[in-house]
């Protein structure tokens, strides 16, 4: 199907079926019962998966392919979150030209950045990348004020242009992102039983996009570029011996995988209209490719799965307090109650960062091939066949 | 002309830093070939020594003044450190008031095991695996090691003096026949700076004249010829990490007058110690040395507002900017060797 | 132990669900956390109603926000009835009686801003997306501020910022839905400049060494406006980058350039160092044009100081409260020692003036819910709006209407010579009275933005 193996065809269509379903997978537990805490099906925490989702998998074009490590893709994702806000405040609100537009600026910011940045290679090139993003994002922040609006991160305001919308609604209030009248923020809340369900206009939108980069990412990998990009990881020098230039391959994978982040700055302010200088920050940077390597470094689900994993941390585990905490164990003696708080303390909420750490290592360690790996583990073990050696270092894509 | 000098002075300080970090960066990367994103860490660790070292010495009992009044009303309890009971009063407090000098005997040991602890338990494993794991895992390590001391002394920078011998400045320039107050320099900074240059010059003829550094030097250039002689080329390895940490661990005790440390002072020095390592040579440690140096001078002269009116933000930008000018001009940084790191 | 909430929309649907595993969907055309029947976004359902705490609880100002937290939690216990009741035994209105808030006991959820707009904007929407927080307060930074005072707007919530200091919160940046108790820097000007002429004269030359970044030039606009009006000179202006952690570069120049006074426009972690540094570069202790050489930090917080330790004796400033300010000043600020009882009692240590703005934010804004009747944003809104009130610590206040901040005292402090103990480093030097402090509406500095309406969501 779509030019897809049959293997990859269902690979395909499972994320697509995740995907769809998210709002109802997401939220496992019933809306009224403790564990609610641990539901992620509402909107703002499912397009993050998805946008980040898209942000990996574009990483993973030029990380997973090549090998080239760039530390830098956070600056695609702010000049794309830029340029989406600019299309907001000069043009429309209709999502669509902004998202383009971020994508077409994201993609001309990292044909000049790859231009320079793949002149070296290795670790020289992770430099240079970092360089140029550190450098973007101390700009934003200071210099570059006009145009980002600093610390505070460019919004939307009452006084912008907005040509093809004409005045601004007469109320006083914000105009609302929209893709060609349909709200990104319209929901549908569908109540089963004790659980509830949220299905959420820009999650789909996202849901488009992010099928649509994982289609892209599939084809990327099993065509003949791919190859080429797979040529350079494994042996450069072999490769310009054979009269190839590998350039050409580098460049071209790193302003696709540019552009990809460009789409998901594109989608984060249709999202959310507000790009603030952090977003190019290298730490910014430094989680997508904890995202890409915990997931499974070049494999196809593996980034989503890590991008998933960290969002899904980062927005549940730090909401944890301690008052959650003895809610839960409300139920044991007090003094238990108050050891295991104090026990599960340290992790949440505001040690969140902690847990975080620990798992990398913990992934790092035992899983080397990142979730993908685990899953595979765990899908032979219930096979109850030995784990084939070879599928560690080559997980199935 | 004045001016030139303070930059050249301030930037010798900043350089001082970043060479020590980026010497131990590259020293465990030439020899371990690993990358370790928590050497930062290890630097803020320093740090932390001479903070604990700080608060145990004023580790106290406590005394109630029923004469006086905490803020809520009640008696105050007035904390008397054991030291002085220990030692006398005059004496406790010059021990404390030595307390930073002093974390270096204290940190020497602790960061040695730590560094000892973590190549053991940790980095050993990591030798064969690729690179982007070995900065997961390291990474990984550094935000444990952050969030623990962030659970023990909170996020706030915590003030740490230099010893009262050392505090205040004195006029450099009247030495050199400038006006009154052209050049005012404070001590510790000079300290700071001397202390480094004992330390780098200690590593180097470690390395270069004992029989241990000539194996660990052997080591960098080709690590499996060294194995197959038959040296027990781990061994050595494990103590070179010890250095390392020990080295970055110093840097942090000596630094932490100058800059109040806090848990994120790591992750701050991190980036930019990789800049001045990737700068000065993979596995160079004279080009580390040497990057440290003058990306410091270069980053101060930045700053001076001439310069920043005539290019604004290029005090934010300079070391980026010329670790790219360097980078594509000499593709192996200032003393890189061919080959390193460049797949 | 206090339970929170977590079941709104649990709640909510099972009264909608007709028969068992019967599905029913209801479209809504509004945002997502619109309820359909109240006419405003997470109208409470049940018999609970849920504020969400939005604080850096990881990043240089988590120790900050884990002291708003502690103060948010406080004001919900003395809303709920429980403990001693803090500042509402002295709150200038009686309607909170420790029931909780018209009738249903107030719940909170917390979230990490981590200083970070795009983190702190997330939390912020799952607190209203997924646990239905009808106000959000909290933040300690102006970034962070504005970015989700805009969100609350958008989502149509109440925002009751927390520590954000930047003219814009309530200027360019305003908004119908947020409301600021805190001071901001076009204050500290106006506070400051007396106490600085009173001591150091009309005849001065300054240096300014500003954070690159809005807060720090917005900071730096007031002092020069009002230095310059008492005769000062301003020698240079330099900008240093947030986080440069070593300052010195950019301390050197300042012995040389004539200036006899430096003023520090930093905050937080670049304020500590930036301090420090001056100190041990001796500027203090230099001769400039025959005066003294001084150093002074418009913009003072507790936390800071403790940073900076000995290094910011002597040093002036300005803070929007302090915790001795009722026994140096009289029960003018009233509310004061109430607070600093019950914070001091549960915690161990005095409260920051961080932790009094946003507890006096809680109250403020529960206050408002029973005056007006209703958790309508719209509603709280109005019954904000031009509140003139007492009581909260910080002497007679007012809510003003035309731009939701609001004015009052502001507290004049300086390092103190001889900390008593380690929670006593600010001593109070004055007071500029609210009206030195009131500025006109239509001041140069808060144009360019408009509050709009305010939006209640559905």
């Amino acid at each position: 199907m779509l030019g897809l193996t049959r293997k990859d065809t269902i690979l395909f269509l499972i994320v697509i079926a995740m995907v769809i379903c998210a709002p109802v997978l997401l939220n496992p537990f019933p809306s009224n019962s403790a564990l609610a805490q641990f539901n992620a099906g509402y909107p703002d925490l499912m397009q993050r998966f998805l946008i980040f989702g898209i942000f990996a998998i574009g990483f993973n074009i030029l990380f997973g392919l090549t090998g080239y490590l760039s530390f830098g893709h956070a600056a695609f994702l702010g000049a794309g979150s830029y340029a989406g806000v600019w299309m907001f405040k000069l043009l429309s609100m209709n999502v669509l030209p902004a998202i383009l537009v971020s994508i077409l600026v994201a993609g001309v910011f990292s044909v000049l950045i790859g231009f320079v940045s793949l002149r070296r290679s290795g670790i020289y090139f992770s430099i240079l990348t970092l360089a140029f993003a550190q450098m973007s994002y101390a700009l934003a922040y200071s210099v570059l004020t006009p145009i980002t609006n600093g610390e505070t991160g460019l919004q939307l305001s009452l006084n912008d242009p907005r040509i093809l919308d004409g005045v601004a609604a007469a109320d006083g209030s914000l105009p609302v992102a929209n893709f060609f009248g349909v709200e990104m923020r319209d929901s549908l809340d569908v109540a089963l039983g004790g659980w509830s369900f949220t299905f959420n206009a820009g999650y789909y939108l996202c849901a488009v996009f992010m099928i649509l980069a994982f289609y892209i990412a599939i084809r990327i990998f099993r065509s003949p570029f791919g190859m080429m990009l797979r040529a350079v990881k494994s042996n450069q020098q072999r490769m310009s011996y054979t009269g190839l230039n590998p350039r050409p391959y580098t460049l071209a994978a790193f302003v696709i995988s540019g552009m990809f982040a460009g789409l998901a700055g594109g989608l984060m302010v249709a999202m959310d209209p507000l790009a603030g200088a952090e977003r190019m920050q290298w730490t910014r940077s430094g989680e997508v490719v904890l995202m890409t390597i915990l997931g499974g470094m070049g494999t196809l689900i593996g980034p989503v799965l890590g991008a998933g994993l960290i969002k899904y941390l980062e927005n549940i585990l730090s909401k944890i307090n301690d008052n959650v905490l003895h809610q839960w164990f409300s139920f044991m003696p007090d003094g238990l109650e108050n050891v295991i708080v104090t026990l599960i303390h340290p992790f949440v909420g505001k040690g969140w960062h902690l847990t975080l750490g620990l798992m990398f290592m913990a992934v790092v360690i035992f899983l080397p091939g990142g979730l993908v790996q685990g899953g595979q583990k765990i899908a032979a073990l219930l096979r109850r066949k030995k784990a084939d050696p070879n599928t560690v270092k080559q997980p199935a894509e | 002309m004045e001016s030139i000098i303070l930059q050249i002075l301030t930037g010798l300080d900043k350089g001082s830093a970043y060479a020590l970090i980026a010497l131990g960066l590259t020293l465990i990367f030439g020899t371990l070939g690993v990358v370790n994103f928590a050497h930062g860490a290890l630097f803020m660790i320093g740090a932390f020594c001479a903070v604990t070292l700080h608060r145990l010495l004023q580790f106290s009992h406590v005394v109630i003044d029923e004469t006086q009044t905490d803020f809520l009303g009640n008696p105050r309890k007035i904390e008397v450190p054991y030291i002085y009971d220990w030692l006398g009063e005059p004496l406790g407090r010059a021990v404390i008031d030595w307390s930073v000098p002093l974390a270096i005997l204290f940190a020497v040991p602790v960061m040695i095991l730590i560094g000892v602890i973590m190549e053991r338990g940790l980095i050993k494993h990591f030798y064969k695996r690729s690179h982007a794991d070995q900065i997961l895992v390291t990474f990984g390590l550094a935000i444990v090691l952050q969030e623990i001391i962030k659970a023990f002394y909170g996020a706030n920078p915590i003030p740490m003096g230099a010893p009262s011998a050392f505090v205040g400045s004195f006029d450099f320039g009247v030495l050199v026949g400038f006006d009154v107050n052209s050049v005012i320099y404070p001590y510790w900074r000079l300290v700071y700076f001397g202390f480094s240059m004992v330390i780098i010059a200690a590593v180097f003829a470690f390395l270069q004249f004992t029989t241990f550094g000539m194996v660990v030097r052997a080591g960098m250039a080709d690590r499996e010829t060294v194995g197959l002689l038959g040296i027990n080329i781990d061994k050595r390895f494990t103590i070179v990490f010890g250095i390392a940490a020990a080295v970055a661990g110093l840097a942090g005790v000596m630094y932490t007058p100058i800059l109040s440390p806090n848990y994120n002072m790591g992750m701050d020095f991190l980036v930019l110690s990789f800049v001045v390592v990737v700068v000065g040579g993979m596995g160079s440690l004279p080009g580390a040395v040497l990057a440290g140096f003058l990306l410091g001078i270069l980053q101060s002269f930045a700053s001076m507002s001439v310069v920043v009116e005539t290019i604004p933000g290029i005090n934010q930008v300079v070391i980026y900017l010329v670790a790219m000018i360097i980078l594509l001009v000499r593709p192996r940084g200032l003393m890189g060797r061919k080959g390193v790191m460049e797949d | 132990m206090s339970k929170s909430n977590f079941t709104r929309r649990g709640l909510m649907k099972t009264g909608a669900a007709t028969g068992a595993g019967l599905a029913m969907p209801t479209i809504f055309t509004g945002a997502v956390w619109s309820a359909a029947h109240s006419g405003f976004t997470n109208a409470p359902q049940g018999d609970t109603v849920t504020f969400g705490f939005n604080v850096p609880q990881t990043g240089a100002y988590a120790d900050e926000g884990l002291d708003e937290l502690r103060a948010f939690e406080l004001a919900v216990e003395h809303l709920n009835g429980q403990g001693d009741g803090g500042m509402l035994q002295t709150f200038s209105e009686k309607n909170l009686d420790g029931t909780g808030l018209l009738g249903k006991r107030v719940t909170f959820v917390s979230g990490d801003t981590q200083t970070n707009s795009d983190a702190a904007r997330a939390s912020a929407r799952s607190m209203i997306e997924k646990d239905g927080a009808i106000m959000i307060s909290g933040g300690s930074s102006s970034g962070v501020a504005i970015a989700v005072q805009g969100l609350c707007q958008d989502a149509g919530v109440i925002f009751m910022a927390g520590l954000t200091h930047s003219n814009d919160t309530t200027g360019k940046d305003r908004r119908a839905n947020g409301f600021r108790h805190f001071f901001n820097t076009e204050m500290s000007g106006r506070a400051l400049a007396p106490i600085l002429e009173a001591n150091y004269g009309k005849d001065r030359k300054a240096y300014h060494l500003t954070a690159d970044y809005t807060w720090g030039w917005s900071q730096e606009k007031s002092m020069r406006t009002y230095t310059e009006a008492l005769g000062w000179e301003t020698v240079n202006t330099v900008l240093t980058p947030v986080g440069a952690g070593d300052f010195s570069s950019y301390i050197t120049p300042v012995a040389q350039s004539g200036a006899d006074v430096l003023v520090l426009n930093h905050y937080g972690g670049d304020m500590v160092n930036s301090l420090t540094q001056a100190v041990q570069f001796g500027l203090r202790s230099l001769q400039a044009n025959g005066k003294d050489f001084t150093i002074v930090v418009p913009l003072y917080s507790e936390l800071m100081a403790r940073g900076a330790g000995a290094n910011i004796k002597g040093i002036f400033g300005s803070q929007n409260w302090d915790w001795k300010i009722e026994n140096v000043l009289g029960d003018r600020y009233t509310g004061t020692n109430a607070f600093v009882q019950s914070f001091g009692t549960k915690y161990g240590f005095p409260p920051s003036q961080a932790a009094q703005t946003c507890y006096a934010q809680a109250i403020l804004y529960a206050d408002a819910v029973t005056r007006a009747g209703s958790f309508n944003p719209c509603a709280v809104a109005e019954a904000l709006e031009g509140f003139e009130f007492n009581g909260l610590g910080n002497g007679p206040t007012l809510y003003r209407a035309e731009d939701h901040q609001c004015f009052k005292d502001v507290v004049v402090v300086k390092g103190k010579e001889n900390p008593e103990n380690e929670f006593d480093l600010v001593e109070i030097v004055d007071i500029t009275p609210r009206d030195t402090a009131t500025y006109p509406v239509d001041h140069p500095d808060f144009q360019g933005g408009s509050l709009g309406t305010c939006n209640p969501g559905a």
